[in-house]
């Protein structure tokens, strides 16, 4: 028997050795952290945010945002908006170009968002559906001509919408151009293991190649917060995005440091309030039950007690350190009393409300908090864990009460709001309608000033508090873990880590 | 020996057949719409409806089987709507690493569980036997995920001296290659070599007892030699029979130890293909480690027969 383990471990350890070759990490090589293994890395196909986590060392876009979120050019230089407001011409970086060699041009911004436009199963059409068509003005400018006024439009090309790659690489590939992405961003691609590493190596055409230290950039999915963590103590990762509870961690381990951010995304309840028989519940038809249950909770102790205060309490779709907030409308201290003033003139002194939320210690953990809470007013929040899928389509169809739910966020206001809460918009799972937010929210999309735009959010924010088809909770913050060595780390408030100025000593 | 392969054989096509359509009807009850899931925060409608078309989600159940077996017939076992690689290639990346990862299971399963169930058998009743029962029950009752948590927390945040997680190819260094599976393979061997420590240990206690043992030992033969030549040897046939099934189990996916140590192999890849609906993925892996189970089954009875010669008749 001994001699039969003996065998199979020599076999073991010969086959082994004999494919075995060096291994060794460069100085410069820096392994990041996801959270989830991404979908595939074709800009325009699509769906995670992961994905654009990577894609951002990969691919440059026309524009991109910076640390006060405000549009900074890219592959852009220069951009000006016609008189009508729907002309946008873009003076394009020269002297940049893609990884295969191909020329960054205005046939490129053409064919790029062309395919973001067109291609099946895009989920880039959305995004930028205003543009009619892209003219070529000469080989570096090029005019972005609009169906209607849009003044999310630079955000969305400071986004995923603004990614460019390379026509020629794209051509050739077709569908499968994610399995091996061609762009104009600082890192090409290497390889990629599903669900172990996606390896990405320093372009040296980079175009802004002196902000470049790195060699290679290894992303490594680890769904679990507490491996994360581990590896990044032990030394498995540089950085990495970690959990709210284990900021005392990070904090006295002298082989790490934080970094945080304010993030541009929201949690929040979405109230069916017209969404089949389950809106048929005074929570749904009555919008002073809704009140009252906003009246309930603490949004500051909530944020204490589940995020150790790391949190942003908001009760609006950006965050109140966001310059579209709107001032005048601040969150709402816990009145108990008014809550169940409120609840009686509903004639509803104890509502059953059933209330989604997705299987995720922390949701769950924020949901027991309002719960608590809002028994003291008479509700009786029965809380509903579900699998993240099934959730979500319980939700479009309109079976569930109440919705606990976050929205990653966009960098324009409008990005947080116009496609939860239109009528008719495709994730308005409660089925709220307001004509008049319908008309206020278009309006802002035809102005660009800010001033103007803050105006027409306000008229918003008055329908949407008083309506309250979305109860907004808190604004979650980007918390990343970064291993001591590294130097040049700026975490940016929409989450993505930029590569640029990144050292490990 | 070979109508006894033959007619074992024959059975793996319907067994299949059956765990096919089993796993193709179970996900149909699956909450959640895969085109939903897979459409992003966005959930744009148009985006939607086109995957719908495109992953023939809009087809009635006994269209889509059939199209996928058509596609297993012709080796293409579809594509993953997730990353839009072939579920072929995605099975062929991720069963070396399964594989490997359950061989070393077994392996630190059998250097442990054989040598305590053969001590314990040998030193029956005694305080040897008793402390290798305490480990076996240690062994079995301790969750995976919760040793595997304390063993990274050990070896990789206190002493530093493991990764914490992760998977290095043995073509890129072998080193490397164990210093990420040791503490993987020794949760999931830990688990197993508690079994296999209890089963040898009854096997042994019975061969001990039996005539030609007694024979060997009136022979003078040393007790190192009835134990380890004429005893083990017969006592290894139940023994084999778990070893097997425990390999085909580890086969299949080690769930929660994948998960934790972040290993791409099976278990990491179904579930994630579970929470994402990725259709394809799950069936593609649930056919393949089926088919993988049969086989070792299989491969379970031959090794009875040519260990123990009494059963060849």
């Amino acid at each position: 028997m001994t001699k039969w383990l003996t065998f199979v471990a020599a076999c073991w350890l010969i086959v082994t050795a004999l494919i075995s070759g060096p291994g060794a990490v460069s100085a410069q090589t820096l392994r990041i952290g996801l959270a989830e293994d991404p979908d595939m890395l074709d800009p325009t196909l699509s769906r995670t945010f992961v994905s654009y986590v990577v894609r951002t060392a990969l691919c440059d876009k026309l524009f991109d945002i910076g640390l006060e979120q405000e549009i900074v050019p890219q592959l852009a230089t220069q951009w000006e908006w016609t008189d009508d407001k729907r002309g946008l011409i873009i003076k394009l970086r020269p002297g940049v170009k893609f990884h295969d060699g191909e020329p960054f041009d205005a046939a490129a911004v053409k064919f790029s968002i062309e395919r973001h436009l067109t291609m099946p199963g895009s989920t880039r059409k959305s995004d930028i559906s205003a543009i009619s068509r892209v003219e070529i003005i000469d080989d570096h400018t090029v005019k972005l001509v609009l169906l209607t006024p849009f003044a999310p439009l630079l955000a969305q090309l400071a986004a995923a919408a603004g990614t460019m790659i390379s026509p020629k690489a794209a051509q050739a590939a077709g569908e499968n151009f994610g399995s091996h992405p061609v762009c104009a961003g600082p890192f090409k691609f290497v390889e990629r293991v599903a669900q172990d590493r996606i390896v990405l190596e320093r372009f040296a055409d980079y175009w802004d190649k002196d902000k470049i230290k790195l060699e290679r950039i290894v992303y490594l999915p680890i769904p679990d917060t507490t491996v994360r963590l581990a590896n990044l103590q032990s030394g498995g990762l540089d950085l990495a995005g970690v959990a709210a509870t284990d900021l005392d961690t990070v904090r006295k381990d002298p082989r790490l440091k934080l970094a945080a951010v304010s993030g541009i995304g929201y949690s929040g309840i979405t109230i069916n309030v017209a969404n089949g028989e389950r809106s048929k519940t005074p929570m749904g038809r009555d919008a002073r039950v809704r009140q009252a249950l906003e009246l309930s909770i603490d949004r500051e102790a909530l944020n204490q007690v589940v995020f150790n205060g790391e949190f942003e309490p908001g009760n609006q779709w950006v965050p109140p350190t966001n310059p579209y907030y709107v001032k005048e409308l601040p969150i709402p201290a816990r009145d108990v009393a008014k809550a169940k003033a409120l609840l009686a003139a509903a004639v509803a002194p104890n509502p059953v409300v059933a209330m989604t939320v997705t299987n995720n210690p922390v949701v769950l953990q924020t949901a027991q908090v309002i719960q608590a809470m809002a028994k003291e007013s008479g509700f009786d929040i029965r809380i509903q864990a579900t699998e993240f899928a099934s959730a979500l389509q319980l939700a479009a169809k309109g079976d569930f009460e109440a919705f606990m739910l976050g929205w990653t966020g966009r960098v324009d206001p409008d990005g947080n709001i116009y496609n939860l809460v239109t009528c008719n918009s495709p994730f308005n799972d409660g089925h709220y309608c307001n004509p008049e937010v319908d008309r206020e929210l278009d309006a802002a999309r035809k102005v660009d000033t800010r001033v103007d735009r803050l105006a027409h959010y306000r008229n918003v924010a008055e329908h949407i508090l008083q309506d309250l088809p979305i109860i907004y909770l808190y604004h979650a913050k980007w918390l990343y873990a970064a291993s001591a060595r590294l130097s040049g780390f700026i975490p940016y408030p929409d989450g993505v880590i930029r590569p640029q100025g990144l050292q490990l000593e | 020996m070979t109508t006894f392969l033959l007619r074992r054989l024959a059975l793996v096509l319907p067994t299949l057949f059956f765990v096919s359509v089993l796993i193709f009807g179970l996900q149909q009850l699956l909450p959640g719409d895969p085109a939903l899931a897979m459409a992003g925060e966005d959930r744009d409608p148009a985006v939607i409806a086109f995957l719908r078309q495109k992953y023939h989600l809009d087809e009635p159940f006994p269209v889509r089987y059939l199209l996928w077996v058509e596609g297993v017939l012709a080796g293409d076992l579809g594509e993953s709507i997730r990353i839009k690689r072939p579920v072929r290639d995605l099975v062929l990346e991720k069963l070396p690493v399964t594989a490997e990862l359950a061989a070393l299971a077994i392996v630190i399963a059998l250097s442990i569980g054989l040598p305590m169930g053969i001590l314990a058998a040998v030193k029956n009743d005694s305080a040897v036997d008793y402390a290798a029962t305490m480990v076996a029950l240690w062994g079995r009752s301790i969750p995976n995920f919760w040793l595997g948590i304390l063993l990274i927390l050990l070896f990789s945040v206190e002493w530093g001296l493991l990764p914490a997680s992760g998977f290095v190819s043995p073509a890129e260094s072998l080193s490397r290659n164990l210093a990420t599976l040791i503490m993987p393979a020794f949760v999931l061997g830990n688990a197993i070599a508690a079994v296999m420590m209890r089963h040898t240990r009854s096997a042994m206690l019975e061969v001990l007892s039996s005539d030609y043992v007694r024979t060997a030992r009136a022979k003078g033969l040393s007790e190192t030699r009835v134990v380890l030549h004429h005893a083990l040897r017969n006592a290894l046939v139940p023994v084999i029979t778990l070893g097997a099934l425990e390999f085909g189990e580890l086969l299949s996916g080690a769930v929660l130890t994948e998960q934790v140590f972040t290993i791409p192999g099976f278990g990491k890849l179904i579930v994630d293909a579970v929470f994402n609906r990725d259709y394809a993925v799950v069936q593609g892996v649930v056919l393949c480690t089926a088919l993988a189970f049969i086989l070792l089954n299989l491969f379970a009875d031959v090794a009875y027969v040519l260990i123990n010669p009494r059963l060849r008749e």
